[in-house]
């Protein structure tokens, strides 16, 4: 059975433009990129290349980036980085949606030493902007909010929140790995200090991440040891994966377009017709400022993970809100931070296309969820009930 | 992606007894939506006094769908006395075990299997057993001490498996620790300081607390440190391992290793690494 993905915010398709970029770099081009001979300083060439077009990607500079093992590095590096360069200050500003890369590091802490404000959001998952400027003082180190929430897709606006920080002289990170190659970043005209993002986001592999650091920010290395990436990133260079991502953010700007036209009209296919088709059913999050290829929909009275295994019998991937696919018992951190009721948060299932996704997939699922939905509701000892009560 | 048997997916997938017995003899219904899982199950009896027929409705995962279907498959043709001895372990091996994460679900299944019963022998539903432990999904002492004995569990993590308490806020782990600890006749923890220490009391202390408390945490990141002296109130350790070379060392040493020492052993130390 060939999987239907729909499940490109967990990770995506390695593009087969990126592993053939790579493919040279593993047995035939294996030098070390530091090494003194031409065999390991051609690599290093490429390794230059790679920098350049992600910075292209970005509107940065090639200075301005390193490379990581994965967002999650980079997202540590860059609140470690902050906290060390102004030790003085104690207190750390993000979101009670970040992905829990931020969310678990910021927690953990806030119980050793730090103060933390985690700014809530309302029930479209818009972020309370007063609060957030109203928490800020001379205290404040760093302000981290992602760019877009990966399980809802609402975009948040950075670009003004940092001007706003920057007023006040401090430093300001974004987690981007949901937004960058979905939506137009341009770092030269942005107030932004350091930017994360992850290659398996965006076609290239796992295990490659990008720490975008504006010229002039202090920094204080995550990883100690060797000279890489200036003295700010010690580690031998991923040098195939890195490659590879540089060749994936070349993609990202040709596919750029066709993700904001033909993925949107897609997911917007998939959640018109699903919410039309299947009675009871919400969309979770902002509908006027979204990424592109998400939509969360709400499928009340049934839980999650059992939607997902009846989907699973179709090849149909996706993801859900649901404690019980998770292990924990709470559903979703970010739709519990929106107020999403019980009865919805459990049975939310998020769908995230990538431009390798077809309209016979979409109407696939299309045909495919509502008898399951329906299955599952005949079975739920609520659902008599709430159908009575309409 | 959990680590299902073949036969929880088959009962998942091909659900026996899914429906309401609408002249029901007994009834029983546990749970809540903001819980994540529910069952409602009836049954009716035969003229031999024999559960005939039982069914369910279930909202929850495959694995509270799966043991809801092995519960109405397990009692049928059982007298009410056997069906009240069927315990969450039996359903749980029906199924050729659960993740140790998804026990709950047949506890659910126990549970309802009680209060269906006890509806029919006209018991007045027993007043919850008891005093609310885990506000977050309402699962009381007496709840959490049955599940202590009867599943031999010693940890806070495999209550919450079970019975989900302490699962949410984590507000209540104190208190189920401290169940624990008394189901298993253990001293409860965190003896009393003692009010004045001698020099020697006081470095023994903070040895004690380096090894059980500090470097277990220190070690599950590939760290170590050493306590080398102790002068007055100033603790002087050194670091080893990765957080020798670590960049968040001084955090570690400073929010970490002295918070602990000072709720420990006493608020007037002071770490420093030498």
């Amino acid at each position: 059975m060939k999987p239907i993905y729909m499940d490109n915010n967990a990770t995506t398709r390695v593009a087969p433009e990126v592993v053939e970029a790579m493919v040279p770099y593993f047995s035939e081009y294996y030098g070390n990129p530091s090494s003194m001979h031409t065999f390991g300083g051609n690599v290093g060439g490429e390794i230059k290349a790679a920098r350049a077009r992600v910075a292209n990607l970005l509107g940065a500079l090639p200075e301005e980036i390193i490379f990581t093992s994965c967002g999650t590095e980079s997202d540590s590096t860059a609140i470690y980085a902050a906290l060390h360069s102004h030790p003085e200050r104690k207190h750390i500003v993000t979101t009670r949606v970040e992905h829990p890369a931020v969310k678990n590091l910021v927690e953990h802490l806030g119980k050793n030493g730090y103060r933390t404000t985690f700014v809530p959001v309302d029930r479209q998952g818009r972020l309370d902007l007063d609060a957030l400027y109203k928490s800020l003082s001379d205290d404040t180190a760093i302000v981290s909010v992602m760019w877009a929430n990966n399980e809802t897709g609402t975009i948040f606006p950075v670009e003004e929140i940092a001007r706003e920080v920057r007023e006040r002289g401090i430093v300001f990170h974004t987690d981007a790995v949901q937004a960058v190659g979905k939506i137009p970043t341009n770092m030269a005209d942005s107030a932004i200090d350091m930017l994360s993002l992850s290659g398996h986001k965006l076609h290239a592999p796992k295990g490659v991440g990008v720490l975008y650091i504006r010229k002039g920010t202090k920094f204080a290395p995550f990883l100690m040891g060797g000279h890489q990436e200036d003295g700010r990133r010690a580690g031998t260079e991923n040098t195939a994966s890195i490659i590879g991502m540089g060749r994936a953010a070349q993609l990202a700007m040709e596919t750029m377009q066709d993700e904001n036209t033909r993925v949107k009209a897609m997911r917007d296919k998939l959640e018109r017709e699903l919410l039309s088709r299947v009675p009871m059913s919400m969309v979770n999050g902002d509908p006027e400022n979204r990424l592109p290829n998400t939509t969360s929909i709400a499928f009340e009275y049934i839980e999650g993970e059992a939607i997902l295994l009846l989907m699973d019998q179709y090849g149909i991937c996706a993801s859900s809100g649901s404690a019980c696919t998770s292990g924990s018992l709470e559903p979703s951190h970010v739709l519990r931070a929106m107020g999403v009721p019980f009865t919805a948060a459990h049975g939310s299932i998020r769908f995230s296309l990538s431009i390798y996704n077809t309209e016979e997939e979409v109407d696939f699922i299309i045909e495919k969820m509502p008898p399951i939905i329906e299955r599952l509701r005949q079975m739920s000892p609520f659902w008599k009930e709430a159908q009575a009560a309409g | 992606m959990w680590d299902y048997t073949e036969k929880v997916k088959d009962h998942f997938l091909n659900p026996r007894n899914v429906g309401f017995i609408d002249d029901f003899d007994g009834i029983g219904e546990v749970g809540s939506l903001a819980c994540g899982d529910a069952l409602k199950l009836t049954f009716k009896l035969g003229d031999d006094g024999r559960i005939a027929d039982a069914k369910f409705q279930t909202f929850g995962c495959a694995s509270a769908i799966a043991s809801s279907s092995a519960l109405t498959e397990m009692v049928k043709g059982m007298t009410l006395e056997d069906a009240a001895k069927v315990s969450n372990e039996d359903i749980a091996d029906y199924l050729g075990g659960l993740p140790k994460e998804k026990m709950h679900c047949s506890v659910m299944g126990r549970d309802a299997m009680e209060k269906a019963i006890s509806y029919y022998r006209g018991e007045t539903q027993k007043k919850i057993e008891g005093e609310i432990v885990c506000e977050c999904f309402g699962v009381t002492d007496k709840q959490i001490e049955r599940a202590v004995k009867e599943n031999n569990l010693t940890s806070i993590e495999e209550v919450t498996d079970y019975v989900k308490a302490g699962g949410g806020c984590g507000n209540c782990h104190d208190r189920i620790q401290f169940i624990i600890d008394d189901v298993l006749g253990n001293t409860p923890r965190a003896a009393k300081k003692p009010e004045v220490m001698t020099n020697i009391q006081k470095i023994k202390m903070i040895d004690a607390t380096l090894e059980r408390e500090i470097k277990p945490a220190l070690n599950q990141d590939g760290g170590d440190i050493e306590l080398v002296d102790v002068d007055g109130n100033r603790v002087l350790v050194k670091l080893r391992g990765t957080c020798a070379s670590c960049s968040k060392s001084q955090i570690t040493l400073k929010h970490y290793v002295e918070t602990k020492l000072k709720d420990l052993v006493s608020q007037d130390l002071v770490v420093e690494e030498v």
